[in-house]
């Protein structure tokens, strides 16, 4: 059998960097053989893609300071991180992957330039690719989750996993609005999750206890603390991610108004509380709380 | 404009947060309607009727809200708000709040806002954001307000006194997309952490989960909950139920006595308006002195028995 020697162009920039070709503007005509050497896409019912949402944050050990004017919290040269709950999230993908689960790990982020970096970090870990909406626009939960639900449909999703909440607006609303948007079943708070043919089961942390929910695949998760422990990535990883692809669009390219719903007029500090006595042992604690604070 | 209020509640009884959620609907000002959606939330719905302030509880009764999955009360909820035309729909800042509320809101193409500690008017509200190092005031100019409301920041509604009508509304069809399969819930004789009058909190420094007796000997003898910081559940030593801290649960009893903890700021989020705090840590520099109305500086392997048998 001879080899049929096929001319196609290469439309999708991500895949560009595999032809050297370096820029996402290229479109240029190639010969091949036989089958192209990227991965073939999946088509069959257990082959899933999963989405994986993940938000530049002020990094979590930093304090926080108020900006004099009431305008917002300073964030000129301080330390950025992944939110610690995308990291969850990206580590479950990624395991997901690792299981036979899941076929490939798109790890997203809307914000500015740097937050390439944020993608980068998920990319070590072990996704597969990336996709930043860049954006220098104030990210409210609302516009971002309209964003997934442009990229989910976009990208054929099957499953989202994302971080139960940012702690830097500590909103908590991604992903139960990402899957409103979409018409799918949420799974927040999870502690467990098990894909399996056309469903997901989803331990759940609430309060009092767990709840498990089985969802109609595809879905939405959030990850909450005990899902797992995200691993480090390792220098090499690290290297090999800079070479992953991650592609760079725009809000309007998703038709998505980014203007925030929510105006913030003023960021102030939280009442302080001032230090008390100390006490010399436990018996002069427990006449202080029965006689002076009255409360046992 | 009228208010819509979506209870908290396990069919037979409303859960305390739906009280302070009716309080800062209050504050908003309007008619106060509650919604309460189960299958048998008869009893829930009759002590909605009795909370002051409201005028009015909606009780959807239908198999398809048994276990007030997301999926189908949001659309429950949005049908209401649009035949009705609520201005406002505040959900405590519960687990199953936190849950429904952002969903609710994302179908009326809105932007909820989480968590508020306080109302400045019906528009306008405060909320703690990075984890309670900073208070943002935030102006919603949407058509619809989706709150979800801090409990501890709001004294709750009397739960008597009231006289509200009960009507019963048609639930929506089932959405399909989620089922119950199972809850394990913890089994306690000690009150909730959430609503508990006391608290007492283990951190790292109990260096095990058996160690967490120790407190809970204490807390048998003053009726208190028992909690922890994230790093004693990181390690592994209690449950995230457990958790107190913006992560976790957020409390303000009047007693809360801090044992082994050194008072990171994500644990302080949770807890630092308690009434009375008392710490109890070996390292007399930790952090959690500072906000401590009392402060022990000893080995909590000596004090916490010692305090067991002197009260």
């Amino acid at each position: 059998m001879g080899t049929a020697v096929v001319s196609m162009q290469i439309k999708d920039p991500r895949y560009a960097s595999l032809f050297n070709m370096g820029g996402a503007a290229v479109a240029s005509r190639v010969s091949i053989l036989e089958r192209p050497p990227w991965p073939i896409e999946p088509t069959g019912a257990n082959q899933m893609k999963v989405l994986v949402p993940v938000k530049r944050v002020v990094d979590y050990n930093v304090k926080i300071r108020v900006k004099a004017d009431g305008a917002g919290v300073e964030t000129a040269n301080v330390k950025m991180s992944m939110n610690p709950f995308d990291e969850i999230a990206v580590e479950e993908a990624v395991r997901l992957k690792e299981g036979g689960k899941a076929t490939e790990v798109i790890a997203v982020s809307v914000g500015p330039a740097q937050a390439q970096e944020t993608l980068r970090t998920a990319l070590a870990m072990g996704a597969d690719r990336a996709i930043l909406v860049q954006t220098d626009a104030e990210t409210q939960p609302l516009a971002v989750a309209k964003l997934l639900k442009a990229l989910v449909e976009k990208e054929g999703a099957q499953l989202v996993i994302l971080g139960k909440q940012a702690i830097d607006d500590d909103c908590n609303q991604t992903g139960q609005m990402l899957a409103a948007l979409l018409g799918w079943g949420q799974g927040t708070f999870a502690s467990k999750v098990a894909p399996a043919d056309g469903s997901v089961t989803v331990t759940r942390e609430i309060d009092g206890g767990l709840e498990t929910v089985s969802l109609t695949l595809p879905a939405v998760v959030t990850a909450d603390l005990r899902l797992n422990e995200p691993r480090y990535a390792s220098l090499p990883n690290i290297m090999k991610a800079k070479k992953k692809p991650l592609d760079i669009v725009a809000p309007d390219s998703l038709g998505i108004d980014m203007t925030p719903r929510l105006k913030t007029l003023k960021v102030a500090e939280p009442d302080k509380r001032k230090a008390g006595v100390r006490v010399s042992d436990v018996a002069a604690l427990v006449e202080k709380l029965k006689i002076e604070a009255k409360v046992i | 404009m009228s208010i819509l209020v979506i209870a908290e509640h396990d069919d037979a009884s409303l859960k305390p947060a739906t009280l302070n959620a009716v309080a800062a609907a209050a504050k908003v000002g309007g008619d106060i309607h509650v919604l309460v959606a189960g299958l048998d939330a008869q009893p829930a719905a009759q002590a909605a009727a009795k909370v002051a302030g409201v005028s009015k509880v909606l009780l959807a009764a239908d198999a398809a809200y048994a276990h007030q999955l997301p999926e189908d009360v949001a659309p429950l909820v949005v049908s209401l708000v649009k035949a009705v035309g609520y201005g406002h729909v505040l959900a405590p800042a519960t687990s199953a709040g936190k849950n429904v509320a952002p969903r609710v809101a994302a179908l009326l193409d809105v932007q909820a806002v989480s968590d508020i500690t306080g109302v400045v008017s019906a528009d306008t509200f405060e909320r703690p954001i990075y984890a309670g190092s900073a208070i943002a005031t935030v102006h919603s100019a949407d058509a619809v307000k989706v709150v979800t409301v801090r409990a501890t920041a709001f004294e709750a509604a009397a739960g008597e006194g009231g006289s509200a009508t009960v009507e019963s509304v048609a639930g929506v069809d089932a959405s399909g997309l989620s089922s119950f399969v199972s809850a394990e819930l913890a089994k306690s004789e000690r009150p909730e952490l959430t609503s508990a009058r006391i608290v007492i909190s283990g951190g790292r420094g109990m260096q095990s989960g058996d160690n967490f007796h120790l407190l809970e000997a204490v807390a048998d003898k003053l009726g208190a909950a028992v909690g922890a910081s994230r790093a004693a559940v990181d390690a592994g030593f209690v449950p995230n139920d457990y958790q107190v801290g913006q992560t976790g649960k957020i409390v303000a009893p009047d007693l809360y006595i801090a044992v082994g903890i050194s008072g990171a700021i994500q644990h302080l989020a949770g807890m630092k308006d308690s009434k009375v705090i008392v710490a109890i840590n070996k390292d007399e520099e930790a952090p959690i002195f500072q906000v401590a109305d009392y402060g022990l500086v000893t080995d909590l392997f000596e004090a916490v028995p010692a305090l067991a048998s002197a009260l």
